[in-house]
């Protein structure tokens, strides 16, 4: 995006984003829930809005929201109401959705992000609980095809507040709420099957202005890059027309992913009335304090915490802030730092290791794990969990190269081995006899026989030609099979080529 | 309290989803105003300090145990479909295309 578009205009951008919650049956009825399942299989009378069926809240529903706004610190409701949402519209059988209006389950709390290596909270309105509608299929023809099967799935819709000030900090407020709801187990929030969808609402205002300018609402962005994606082009799009001396239409706008653009929902025209109203089939809900107590003293270490963990390890912010984001190579970090403490233990009296401490331990560990291995599992599209290199595996190769028994380009070489075999990296080190050269007089003899091999260059050396050392160094790595000591291995060129 | 216009009436029948004729929107002009107007004496109640009544029985909302039963055949589901292509309810095309639709 051009900067000269931010520095006159300011983005203010409020997000809604819906989280489908993970239970094994529906919010209101004990029809099952399963992504991928045959058209229509997944339905009960409650869930075809068939006259006289009745909802029956879902508990688990409730536990994972009451969960969620405990994490961001909302206000629980102890009383909240349902209420009916009208529409016409094939995907909700009912002719309404039951969703919360004026007394939500939660109000208030924050979501935390680092975003440009800084930390934010972003404020949320409020978090409430709903049923999810059924899916559309449009055909070529004049016809929609309707599936039931997501309908009725409980959601919390998160709300936040206008305080997200550019497309970045939108896609790292997703990625947040994410890491936040799998951390509490309460969402498998998977884009790509819409267990999580962002719609959100942008405007911009002249740099320095108080007041919000009109807004659009964006619907249908249904991946982290899209997020970033649609805002960063209705920012665009605003800014041209304000520029252009025109004003924002008030509108709701479908991203289009494939196209990486957005079009106007026409057709809105009639101002929509959604004619809310208390479910008088629901009476009050009520969360009482023991259920609160019991369900805030089971919440796990939440992605802020462990990201200040982290950083108190010695980790630089933007590192913790990549091990926070996805709870699996969180995981996968923690355990590996164990198994190295674990190794520090046993190698206690080992006061090389000592005087580096836990926290170069620590950021050695994180560069190799968030650089080589992740790169890897990226490359070939797999699941930290599903990692070849143990946690283990990686945290016993990491000490040799701090300890400095194999370099670090071996130990490159050996993760990629490893990693395409799954063999233990130190088994692969002790079998092919990789570990370095540190005896000063085997690295000494391969020095004079480089010197020796090459005369011309160790008389420009000696000439003036200080740069040659590299070339040096070069063949006695080459050599050495890349195992010789560098540091040592130049101390000692240097010593006879001197002499 | 103010006569209903036929624009209200015409409002609230699109929102219904309601055809109606110019005859019977007329006629419901007149019938809701008297339904509102005999609502209007409720109006007349002092209610400062009264919490709204939503429910009739005094109870609070009972909770079901998170746990899956059988659901209908897919050829019971799809009975009162106007029309079945592929398993789905086939039904005129909707504007939104996204193919989510809860908001």
């Amino acid at each position: 995006m051009s900067d000269d578009v931010l520095d006159r205009w300011e983005p203010v951008i409020g997000l809604e984003v819906h989280v489908q919650l993970a239970t094994a049956s529906k919010a209101f009825s004990s029809s099952a829930i399963a992504f991928g399942a045959p058209p229509n299989s997944l339905t009960d009378p409650v869930v075809l809005g068939l006259p006289g069926a009745l909802p029956v809240f879902n508990r688990r529903a409730l536990e994972h929201a009451v969960r969620l706004g405990l994490a961001v610190g909302a206000t629980i409701r102890r009383r909240s109401r349902f209420a009916r949402k009208h529409y016409f519209y094939p995907d909700s059988p009912k002719g309404y959705q039951i969703s919360q209006y004026d007394e939500p389950l939660c109000e208030g709390g924050a979501i935390e992000l680092v975003c440009g290596g800084q930390r934010r909270a972003v404020r949320l309105t409020r978090i409430h609980l709903e049923e999810d509608a059924g899916k559309n299929t449009h055909t070529a023809g004049t016809t929609s095809l309707v599936d039931l099967n997501r309908c009725g799935v409980p959601l919390v819709e998160v709300v936040s507040e206008p305080d997200v000030r550019s497309a970045e900090e939108a896609a790292e407020y997703m990625r947040a709420l994410h890491a936040l709801v799998r951390y509490l187990g309460i969402s498998e929030a998977d884009m790509e099957k819409g267990q999580m969808r962002c719609d959100a609402n942008v405007s911009l205002r002249p740099r320095g202005a108080t007041a919000y300018g009109t807004r659009a609402e964006l619907k249908n962005i249904n991946s982290f890059r899209f997020v970033q994606k649609a805002i960063e082009h209705e920012i665009l799009r605003q800014a041209r027309i304000l520029d252009g001396g025109g004003t924002v239409v008030q509108e709701t706008r479908l991203w289009d992913g494939a196209a990486g653009t957005s079009q106007s929902l026409r057709g809105k025209e009639e101002a929509l009335d959604y004619r809310y109203f208390p479910d008088p089939d629901l009476p009050v809900l009520v969360v009482d304090d023991a259920t609160i107590d019991g369900l805030r003293a089971g919440l796990p270490e939440l992605p802020m915490a462990r990201l200040d963990r982290l950083v108190a390890l010695g980790l630089a912010l933007d590192d913790a802030r990549t091990l926070m984001v996805d709870r699996d190579l969180g995981d996968y970090f923690d355990a590996a730092l164990q198994a190295r403490g674990d190794a520090a233990l046993q190698a206690r009296g080992d006061a090389a290791l000592a005087a580096r401490g836990d926290a170069a331990a620590a950021r050695s560990l994180a560069n190799w794990l968030v650089g080589d291995l992740l790169g890897a599992l990226n490359r070939d599209g797999r699941a930290v969990a599903d990692s070849p290199v143990t946690p283990a595996g990686l945290a016993a190769l990491v000490r040799l190269v701090d300890d400095d028994v194999i370099s670090g380009k071996i130990a490159k070489d050996v993760l990629a081995r490893a990693y395409a075999s799954g063999e233990a990296p130190d088994a692969i080190v002790e079998r092919e006899g990789l570990r370095q050269i540190t005896d000063a007089g085997a690295i000494e003899a391969l020095a004079r026989q480089i010197v020796e091999a090459n005369p011309k260059q160790a008389a420009q050396y000696r000439g003036g030609k200080d740069n040659l050392l590299g070339f040096f160094v070069g063949q006695l790595m080459k050599a050495s099979g890349g195992k010789a000591n560098p540091q040592l291995a130049s101390e000692l060129l240097r010593k006879l080529l001197a002499g | 309290m103010d006569a209903l216009s036929r624009e209200d009436v015409e409002q609230i029948a699109l929102l219904a989803r309601l055809a109606l004729d110019d005859d019977e929107v007329e006629r419901m002009r007149v019938d809701l105003a008297a339904v509102l107007v005999h609502m209007d004496a409720l109006a007349e109640v002092d209610t400062t300090g009264v919490e709204p009544m939503t429910h009739a029985v005094p109870m609070d909302l009972r909770l079901r145990d998170d746990v899956a039963a059988p659901s209908l055949p897919v050829e019971v589901a799809l009975r009162g479909a106007p029309e079945v292509v592929d398993d789905c309810f086939s039904v005129p095309h909707i504007i939104d295309k996204s193919g989510t639709a809860a908001s």
